[in-house]
């Protein structure tokens, strides 16, 4: 017999290794990918999320009631992966193009990036999946029981079933905020919670045939022996009814579909289409290994078990009957593994829409400053996710124990199952028909909702518990054809077919004749083309008229959603492809679609629409946005999006030829200014030589105290002169690539140390903060750390000079990014005008402002040569809230590449 | 190779596929029958059914479907390859 | 000799080198080195002579000219324009802005106490 507090101790464990292989994934991903880790198996694997405590325990509960229908809940499924082609690789492809986060994104993105409906399906899943999150609860405590059970009176007391519940739920809440919240872009797959999944996959499939076979193989004797034994005991109940037979099958094949975690695991977190290829035959292929001990488990145990043995629990109670209790605790570990893993996702999933649909858009539209800046708009995402989190968790909880988990485990999961199918009309019409609109699905999803609750939810809790038996009996107000349960006088139907096909037949009927009664707005249009053509329109079309958008405001934006080196890394790349070599491109519409795009993977489709605006503003969609939707022939869309792609490139030739020739213009400017310059720059230091040499000749005139203060001036005049002639030679020497790099080894931290120390001579009478964060600073770079010294000092000289705060900072960060060390230098003045960035690094640039004209001639244009011949480079980055500069070079830089890495950099 | 003769072979090729992905449309069609089939053979509830002839009935046409499934996934994966070359420039 | 000479010139070592040999002369010698105040201590000292450097933090020297041409009070007021801008194009704008007398630098100390005092003579 199996102790009770080994059975806790073995749960704990588990547990454990789970957190553990949570969390060294996600260290090892956090390093390099894993190669396996995107494999299709594991994919598969991830699906089995679908099989929940309901199967593991419930299928053969409900194989013990009903026969053969439980397959129903399988064979959807299975006919949906085994027509891929259809549905899933489209949903597939358009999330990825849309970068979708969630199934309540997918809609809300198709119609017009509606928050509406992003609400509307957000609610709708809430409810379809409490009811769900409160029967694993039910399960583990269940489980839990029956081991105390079989402990007796004399082992420890029996467990307080709510106690388990909330342990359950807690713990479940921890490991999902810790593991599920980590990034916020959603398409950055939670590759911790992935695998733990999948290692919880295998377990329940190895557990459950364990069991299967021990009671095939051991207690029956042989298959045939089985076979008999099911053919001799059909229970009363036994019949395939026609109407539920395909009512349940169409039903589970519509959840799988619409159910918000199956979406998240199956679309959202699909890191490859080709995985759907294999999980085509996969997935079906672990259902069916999942359904085949079913009828046997439930078998025999009708057979075997006492009369009134609770059918739900024979997966359990069978081995411990044959007193296997190494075998009853793997099937314990089975469907604990079932019940975790579906409230995981579940969870991790609605968080992510509560927060994208509900939370973030009410912030907006309380705050509208929040989409330019302000507060932290990236941490205030997660804590909402982490919050709501725990509240869907402890929503179950509520549901688990109002309702007192007194329900046979399959009706509860058929009743969320037909909650979450109402989405079903507006997806498959989102992405078949062009014609489905906002006002349609709103409409048809919310007729659906309503239906659902009336003649489904609410009447699962009982006569008297929210519908007086009175009402149901004989409708509200006496109205007959309103009694939930036989609505327009259809009484004789099963309750959970009636309202399913009251629900989706008028929920359908009402989107259809929404969608044609009303006319949709331009980006509903625009979606709608892309969604229902997205293997023919690859090429996307517009959301965004050209507009006088800040590029800087925009990246302050990104750079609070995404990240800082993120949202960088792709305004430069971006920039790139434009063909500028700056970190602000110029804001095309296809720039803007990229970056709504981008955002979105954060914060969903509406959200990121409405912050763009915000910061765009103005007519979103224009004249030829409109033509491109109305071109409705396959052959004109595709005539046009070539003339699109010549335009284009026309374009971005006329904007690099424009770029060239302002430049060339600048750089004459330029070179008379520096003639100028530099003339200005040597009779300055001359005329105080000049005159006070003069002075000293008349030497009776000057006396002895005087004399020596004069020649100090001349020596420190002639020393200004030589400086800038060994700056005009450097730049020189470095220009013509005859520079000789000598290289050393040194630690990241003492390099700057020593060129803090070497620039505090300048304005010696300021005090600086300086904000270093040495634990970055640990690095071993090999260069020459002469020449990036002097860089340093010379980046640190300038802050100290301009810097125009009231309390001057410098803040330093080092970072490694690949084979490149990136360091940072900011500071907290008011940095350099937008229209002078691009001019600072050129040789004899000088800033207009006269008095910061002090010597900065030729400093950026010496650290930009050193930097090219240290295989990187130096830029401004701007919107960082002063001066801010990043220097990236070759942490280990060979002989060989000196000067060669200059193209990379640019990359 | 000749000019001639290499159109032909890709047409022929393109022509596979697209029959390919017309059976990958079938499948899932050809399973809701099959599945359906046991409904038929005695739409009455009798009191003597043949369970143990439709549990492997049911996941006879289970397994076919997941080896046809596989089979079509084998050939299909190089025609999605493509499909996502031609796509991926946009 | 006698007067009041203002130096406008943002080099303080230039500033300290003229200041010393006019003063040796018996000039009554003022120093500002800031363009954008200027005018307002030329009206404040009321100089007999102002030497002018040409590019000054604020506003320029030019600028600064300019606008002592335009105000009554300062129209006769002798400048002596002092600039590192040697071309021929920079005498020109200098003498079209109303200078009294245009110097490059660097200068000779003897070239600088002549012209000071032709120009408050004349």
């Amino acid at each position: 017999m199996l102790p009770f507090n080994l059975l806790v101790l073995a749960c704990l464990a588990y547990v454990i290794i789970l957190f553990l292989v949570a969390f060294v994934v996600e260290r090892r991903a956090d390093g390099g990918r894993i190669p396996w880790l995107n494999s299709p198996l594991i994919y598969t694997l991830s699906l089995s999320i679908y099989c929940t405590a309901w199967t593991f325990y419930g299928a053969v509960g409900y194989a013990a009631r009903s026969g053969l229908e439980f397959m129903t809940i399988y064979l959807g499924p299975t006919l949906i992966f085994v027509g891929w082609w259809w549905v899933l690789r489209k949903l597939v492809r358009i999330a990825k193009t849309q970068r979708v986060t969630s199934i309540a994104d997918m809609l809300s993105s198709r119609y017009g990036k509606s928050n509406l409906i992003g609400v509307i399906v957000t609610l709708l899943a809430v409810a379809g999946t409490t009811p769900y999150i409160a029967l694993q609860l039910q399960s583990i405590s269940l489980s839990f029981a029956v081991f105390a059970a079989e402990e007796g009176p004399a082992g420890w007391s029996r467990p307080d079933l709510d106690a388990t519940a909330i342990w359950a739920a807690a713990g479940l809440a921890l490991f999902t905020i810790l593991f599920g919240t980590r990034n916020l872009d959603a398409n950055e797959q939670h590759q911790g919670i992935v695998t733990a999944i999948a290692v919880e996959a295998v377990v329940k499939l190895v557990a459950l045939l364990a069991v299967g076979i021990f009671v095939v193989w051991g207690m029956a004797g042989s298959a045939g022996a089985i076979l008999e034994r099911i053919e001799a005991a059909p229970g009363p109940d036994w019949a395939l009814q026609p109407s539920r037979w395909a009512g349940l099958t169409f039903l589970s094949a519509a959840a799988i579909l619409a159910l918000p975690r199956m979406f998240q695991v199956m679309v959202v977190e699909n890191a490859d289409e080709r995985h759907l290829a294999t999980a085509s035959w996969a997935f079906p292929l672990y259902l069916f290994l999942m359904s085949l001990f079913v009828m046997p488990i439930a078998v025999m145990g009708l057979d075997t078990l006492p009369e009134g043995a609770n059918p739900d629990l024979f997966v359990l109670t069978l081995p411990l009957s044959q007193e296997a209790g190494g075998l009853a605790l793997l099937a314990f570990l089975g469907g604990f593994s079932a019940s975790t893993s579906m409230v995981i996702v579940a969870a991790i999933a609605l968080s992510t829409m509560v927060s994208n649909h509900i939370v973030t858009p009410l912030r907006l539209a309380l705050r509208p400053a929040q989409g330019r800046g302000g507060g932290d708009l990236r941490r205030f995402v997660l804590r909402t996710r982490r919050i709501a989190i725990a509240g869907v968790l402890a929503l179950g909880y509520a549901y688990y124990s109002v309702t007192g988990g007194s329900e046979a485990l399959a009706s509860i999961g058929l009743i969320a199952f037909a909650g979450v199918a109402q989405v079903l009309p507006a997806l498959l019409g989102g992405i078949f028909w062009r014609g489905g609109t906002r006002a349609g699905a709103a409409a048809g999803l919310s007729t659906g909702f309503a239906i659902w609750l009336y003649a489904l939810f609410l009447p699962s809790f009982g006569p008297d518990a929210v519908f007086s038996a009175r009402l149901l009996a004989e409708g509200p107000a006496g109205l007959d054809w309103l009694r939930p349960q036989a609505l327009f006088g259809t009484g004789g139907m099963d309750p959970l077919l009636h309202a399913l096909f009251w629900s989706l037949s008028l929920n359908t009927a009402v989107f259809c004749a929404g969608s044609l009664l009303s006319f949709p707005d331009p980006v509903e249009r625009v979606q709608g083309a892309q969604f229902v053509g997205v293997f023919d329109l690859q090429a996307g079309t517009r959301g965004w008229s050209r507009s006088a958008a800040e590029a800087e405001d925009l990246l302050v934006m990104a750079q609070r959603i995404l990240g800082h080196a993120e949202a960088q890394e792709f305004f430069r790349a971006e920039a790139a492809a434009q063909g500028k070599a700056t970190f602000l491109p110029d804001t095309t519409p296809d720039f803007l679609e990229r970056l709504e795009r981008r955002l979105a993977g954060s914060v969903g489709a509406a959200t990121a629409h409405a912050m763009i605006v915000q910061i765009v503003g103005g007519s979103l969609v224009s004249v030829q946005d409109l033509m491109a939707v109305a071109s409705e022939a396959a052959q004109i869309i595709e005539y046009s999006s070539q003339l699109e792609a010549k335009s284009e490139e026309l374009e971005r030739t006329a904007r690099k030829l424009r770029e060239a020739n302002e430049m060339l213009t600048r750089l004459s400017v330029q070179k008379d200014a520096f003639l100028s310059q530099i003339s200005h720059e040597l009779r300055t230091p001359m005329t105080s030589i000049r005159a006070f040499s003069e002075i000293l000749k008349d030497a009776d005139a000057v006396g002895g105290a005087d004399q020596v203060k004069y020649a100090g001036i001349i020596q420190d005049e002639a020393i200004r002169l030589t400086v800038l002639l060994d700056d005009l030679l450097d730049l020189s020497v470095l220009e013509s690539g005859r520079v000789q790099l000598s290289l050393q080894t040194e630690r990241l931290e003492r390099l700057i140390g020593r060129a803090l120390l070497a620039s505090n001579s300048i304005a010696p009478e300021r005090a600086f903060i300086i904000d270093r964060d040495q634990s970055t600073e640990q690095i071993e770079v090999t260069t020459d750390t002469g020449r990036l010294a002097q860089v340093l000092i010379n980046i640190l000289s300038n802050a100290r000079k301009y810097c125009d705060a009231a309390e001057p900072r410098i803040t330093i960060r080092a970072r490694r990014s690949g084979r490149m060390v990136e360091v940072d230098v900011v500071d907290n003045g008011s940095g350099i005008p937008e229209d002078q960035q691009a001019m600072i690094f050129e040789k004899f640039a000088r800033l207009s402002d006269q008095a910061q004209a002090g010597g900065a001639g030729l400093g950026l244009a010496i650290c930009r040569e050193i930097m090219e011949k240290l295989g990187g480079s130096i830029t401004y980055l701007p919107g960082q809230g002063g001066a801010a500069f990043r220097l990236r070079f070759v942490r280990v830089l060979e002989t060989g590449e000196a000067g060669g890495g200059a193209g990379g950099a640019v990359a | 190779m000749s000019a001639s003769a290499r159109p032909l072979y890709l047409a022929r090729e393109s022509y596979r596929r697209r029959r390919l992905m017309d059976a990958a449309r079938l499948l899932p069609i050809a399973g809701a029958v099959l599945l359906a089939l046991p409904l038929l053979w005695a739409p009455e509830p009798a009191p003597e059914r043949a369970t143990a002839h439709d549990t492997v009935y049911l996941f006879g046409v289970w397994l076919a479907l997941i080896l046809a499934a596989a089979a079509l996934a084998r050939r299909l994966a190089p025609a999605m390859e493509e499909d996502r070359g031609a796509g991926g420039a946009g | 000799m006698s007067g009041r000479v203002l130096v406008i010139e943002d080099e303080p070592n230039i500033t300290e080198a003229i200041s010393f040999i006019l003063s040796r002369d018996g000039w009554d010698v003022a120093c500002h080195a800031d363009g954008a105040t200027a005018l307002e201590v030329i009206r404040e000292t009321a100089p007999d002579l102002l030497i002018l450097d040409v590019m000054l933090p604020g506003q320029s020297g030019y600028d600064i000219l300019r606008e002592l041409r335009a105000a009554p009070a300062t129209r006769d007021l002798p400048v002596l324009v002092l600039t590192a801008r040697s071309q021929q194009p920079d005498r020109d704008l200098a003498a079209r802005l109303g200078a009294s007398r245009f110097m490059s630098k660097p200068f000779s100390n003897a070239d600088i106490r002549a012209a000071v005092r032709e120009m408050v003579q004349a």
